[in-house]
C-alpha cells in the first residue's frame, strides 16, 4: 500500500511537474542550410537576441519562452514537413519564417488549417497574407518595394531604360518583376529586355549575353543573394558594365563575398541600414554585436528580432495561447514600437514600412536615402 | 553576329568544363563498361579541395598569383586522384565479377555517399571560393566585337592542354597502349600480360584527375562551392558521353561542347529558353541515339549471338 502510495505520488508530480515549469513554445522555420542559408541564420540569430531579452524581463504570462528552430534548407516542400513538425510533434503555440516567400507560401496553408499563427518576418510577396487570417507579416511588401526601386531610379539615378532578370522559381521573384515593370511603364519608362533564370543556376552568360545587346541603363534584378553574387561578375566578364538594381533579397554579407569587386555600384532595397543614425538601431546593433562576435546585423536579423518582439507582445495582449486569441491580439497590433520602425499591422495582415536603398561601395554597403510608405 | 560570337564562346568555355567531366566518364566505360555514377562527385570534390587549399591550408587567398593557381590546381588534381583510387580500390574492384547490375548499384551509392558525407564534412552552405588569380575579370580579347573574359579563356586553355596531354599519353606512350588494350579486350589483355587491374586504377585516377580540374576551373568562374554542385552537371557530363559514343574519348569532348553550345543557344535564342535549357541536352540526346544509337563517334559493335 505504502509502495503504490509512493509511486502514484510520484506519477502524480511527474504528470504536473512539467505543466506548471512548462515554457511557451514558438515555433521558427527557416533556412539554415542549403542555398538561401544566410538568411534562416541571421534571422534565427535576431529571434534569440529578442528571446534573452524577453526572457530576462521575466518571460511572458508569467512563464518563459522557448524558441524551436527547424531546417527547411531553402526548399517549400521541406518547409511544410518543418511546420508540421511544429505543429504536431513541439506543439508550439504559434509559428515565425520562412524569409523566402515560396517557402512561406507552401507552410502557410499548413498553418492556417491548424489554426496556429504563423507571422513571416520577411516574405514580401503579396500573396503570403492572402492565404488565410492567421497568416501576418512584420515587414513591406512588394507591390510597395519595386515601385519604390523604379522611382528611386527614374527620378535619383536619372535612368530610363531598364532589362529585368528574374528568377522564375521564386514567388518572391516573379511577383516583383511584375509589380517594377509595371511602374517603370506608368511612368514613362521602358523595359528593352526581361529575362529570367531558375534559382540553383550557375551559368547566367547566355541571357546575360542577350541583355547586353539590348544596351539597357540598369539591370532590375529581383533575385535571392547566391545567384545575385555569381551575376554580377559573370557581368563584368561580359562587359556589361551598368548598375544592377535589387531588392531585399541581396541583403546578405554573401553577396558581397561572391561577388568581390564586380558587386560594386549597384544598388538595393531592404528594410533597414546598420548605418541609420536612430537610438532602437544603434541599441539593437550593440547588442547583436555583443552576442555574434561583433558581427553586423543583416536586415534578416533585424527583421527576426522585431517578428519575435511582436509575438511576445501579441502573446501578452491576447492574455493566453490559444491560437485564436494570438491570432486576434496580432491584428490588432498598433503602432509597434519595432527595432526596424515603428509599424502597425494593416486590414491585409501587413506591416507598413518604410524601405531603405542602399549602395554597394568597395564591397561595403552604404545608406543612400530612405522611401517611406 | 556580335551577339551571336559572344553566345558561342559562352557555350565553349562552359561545354569544355562539361567535356572535362565527360572523358572521366567515357575512360572508365571505356575499360569496365561501368557508369562511374560518383564521377560528377569527384569534380564536386576537386572544387572543395580547392577551396580549402586556396583558404585553410595555404592560405593562397591573400596573394593571387598564377602560382597559387597552380599550386591549387595540382594539390585538387592529385587528392582527388586519390580519390579516384580509394573509389575503384574499395567499392568496385570487389565486384569485378559481379554482375553489372551490382557495380551500377554501388555507383549510385558511392555518389549518395559523397554528396552526403560531403554535406557532413564541409557544411551544406555555399561557399564563396576566393580569387587566387590577379586581375581576373574583364576581357581578355575580342573576336568580332565579343569578348573572350580571361577566365573563358583560362578555362579553354587548360582544357585544351590537358586533352593534349590526355591524347598524348592514350596513343603514343606504352601505358595508353595497354590502356587500349584493357579497353579492347578485357581477358585477352590480361592474357598479354598486361596488370589490367592496374589499368583499371589508372583509369580511375586519369578520370578523377581531369574532374578535379573541371572542379578548380569552374570554381575560378562561378565563385561558389557546394556539396551537391557536382550532381547537375554530373548527369550533363553522363548525357555528353553517351551522346558522343560513349567509351570514345574524343568522342566526349565533342559531346561536351555540343552540349554547352547547345545550352547556351537554346538559353539565348529562343523565347523562355532558359526556362527549359536543360531539358534540351536530353531531347537531343534521344534525337541522336534514335539516328545513331553508338553515339556520334561511336563505333558498332556486332554481338554475335
Amino acid at each position: 500500500m505504502h509502495r503504490i502510495a509512493r509511486f502514484g505520488l510520484l506519477l502524480v508530480l511527474g504528470l504536473v511537474a512539467p505543466t506548471l515549469a512548462q515554457d511557451i513554445v514558438v515555433g521558427h522555420y527557416g533556412a539554415m542550410t542549403g542555398n538561401s542559408a544566410s538568411f534562416g541564420i541571421s534571422t534565427d540569430e535576431g529571434i534569440r537576441l529578442a528571446l534573452d531579452g524577453i526572457n530576462s524581463a521575466g518571460g511572458v504570462l508569467g512563464k518563459q519562452m522557448k524558441v524551436v528552430t527547424v531546417d527547411t534548407q531553402g526548399r517549400p516542400e521541406e518547409a511544410v514537413t518543418a511546420v508540421q513538425k511544429l505543429i504536431n510533434q513541439d506543439k508550439v503555440v504559434a509559428v515565425l519564417g520562412e524569409v523566402a516567400s515560396s517557402n512561406s507560401l507552401a507552410a502557410a496553408p499548413v498553418c492556417q488549417r491548424a489554426r496556429i499563427p504563423m507571422l513571416s518576418p520577411a516574405s514580401t510577396n503579396p500573396k503570403v497574407t492572402k492565404v488565410g487570417d492567421y497568416i501576418f507579416r512584420s515587414c513591406f511588401i512588394d507591390p510597395f518595394q519595386g515601385p519604390g526601386v523604379a522611382k528611386f531610379a527614374m527620378e535619383d539615378l536619372k535612368l530610363k531604360r531598364f532589362a529585368v532578370f528574374y528568377d522564375v522559381k521564386q514567388a518572391y521573384s516573379t511577383g516583383l518583376r511584375d509589380v517594377f515593370i509595371k511602374a517603370v511603364k506608368d511612368a514613362g519608362g521602358e523595359i528593352v529586355a526581361d529575362e529570367s533564370y531558375a534559382s540553383e543556376d550557375v551559368d547566367f552568360k547566355a541571357q546575360l549575353t542577350k541583355i547586353l545587346n539590348t544596351k539597357p541603363e540598369a539591370v532590375f534584378m529581383p533575385g535571392y543573394y547566391t545567384e545575385a553574387g555569381l551575376v554580377f561578375k559573370q557581368a563584368k566578364e561580359l562587359g556589361l558594365n551598368v548598375p544592377f538594381l535589387g531588392c531585399d533579397g541581396w541583403d546578405s554579407a554573401e553577396t558581397l563575398t561572391i561577388a568581390g569587386a564586380a558587386g560594386n555600384g549597384n544598388y538595393f532595397s531592404t528594410h533597414y541600414s546598420p548605418e541609420e543614425d536612430r537610438p532602437a538601431v544603434k541599441q539593437f546593433v550593440d547588442a547583436y554585436k555583443a552576442k555574434y562576435n561583433g558581427k553586423t546585423p543583416d536586415a534578416m536579423a533585424i527583421l527576426g528580432y522585431d517578428a519575435m518582439n511582436l509575438m511576445a507582445d501579441s502573446i501578452k495582449r491576447a492574455g493566453g495561447t490559444a491560437g485564436k486569441d494570438i491570432r486576434n491580439a496580432l491584428k490588432d497590433t498598433k503602432d509597434f514600437p519595432g527595432a526596424s520602425g515603428t509599424f502597425s499591422i494593416d486590414a491585409d495582415r501587413n506591416a507598413k514600412k518604410s524601405i531603405v536603398v542602399l549602395k554597394i561601395e568597395d564591397g561595403k554597403t552604404k545608406f543612400v536615402k530612405s522611401v517611406a510608405p | 553576329m556580335q551577339e551571336f560570337t559572344q553566345q558561342l564562346i559562352n557555350g565553349l568555355s562552359y561545354g569544355a568544363i562539361i567535356a572535362l567531366i565527360a572523358v572521366g566518364y567515357t575512360m572508365v566505360y571505356g575499360v569496365l563498361r561501368l557508369i562511374n555514377f560518383a564521377h560528377g562527385d569527384v569534380y564536386m570534390l576537386g572544387a572543395m579541395f580547392g577551396f580549402y587549399a586556396a583558404t585553410e591550408w595555404f592560405g593562397l587567398d591573400k596573394h593571387p598569383s598564377w602560382a597559387s593557381f597552380f599550386i591549387v590546381l595540382i594539390v585538387a588534381m592529385v587528392l582527388c586522384g586519390v580519390v579516384g583510387l580509394l573509389i575503384e580500390f574499395l567499392a568496385y574492384r570487389p565486384l569485378r565479377n559481379a554482375p553489372r547490375i551490382n557495380s551500377l548499384i554501388t555507383a549510385i551509392g558511392v555518389s549518395l555517399f559523397i554528396q552526403y558525407g560531403g554535406q557532413k564534412l564541409f557544411g551544406p552552405n555555399p561557399r564563396a571560393f576566393p580569387q587566387i588569380l590577379p586581375n581576373m575579370t574583364g576581357e581578355l580579347f575580342t573576336v568580332f566585337g565579343a569578348s573572350v573574359s580571361k577566365v573563358d579563356a583560362l578555362i579553354l586553355g587548360v582544357t585544351l592542354v590537358l586533352m593534349l596531354a590526355l591524347t598524348y599519353l592514350v596513343l603514343y606512350t606504352r601505358t595508353g597502349l595497354a590502356l587500349r588494350a584493357v579497353s579492347f579486350r578485357f581477358d585477352t589483355a590480361s592474357l598479354m600480360g598486361i596488370s589490367t587491374n592496374r589499368m583499371i586504377a589508372f583509369t580511375f585516377v586519369l578520370g578523377s584527375v581531369l574532374a578535379a580540374a573541371a572542379g578548380v576551373l569552374i570554381a575560378v568562374r562561378n565563385a561558389k562551392v557546394e556539396p551537391l554542385m557536382g550532381m547537375l552537371p554530373g548527369v550533363k557530363a553522363f548525357v555528353a558521353a553517351v551522346l558522343g559514343g560513349i567509351g570514345n574519348i574524343p568522342g566526349a569532348v565533342c559531346g561536351g561542347l555540343l552540349l554547352g553550345l547547345t545550352e547556351v543557344l537554346v538559353a539565348g535564342y529562343l523565347p523562355k529558353g532558359s526556362q527549359y535549357k536543360d531539358g534540351v541536352a536530353f531531347v537531343i540526346l534521344i534525337a541522336v541515339l534514335l539516328v545513331k544509337p553508338s553515339g556520334l563517334l561511336g563505333k558498332n559493335t556486332i554481338e554475335k549471338v
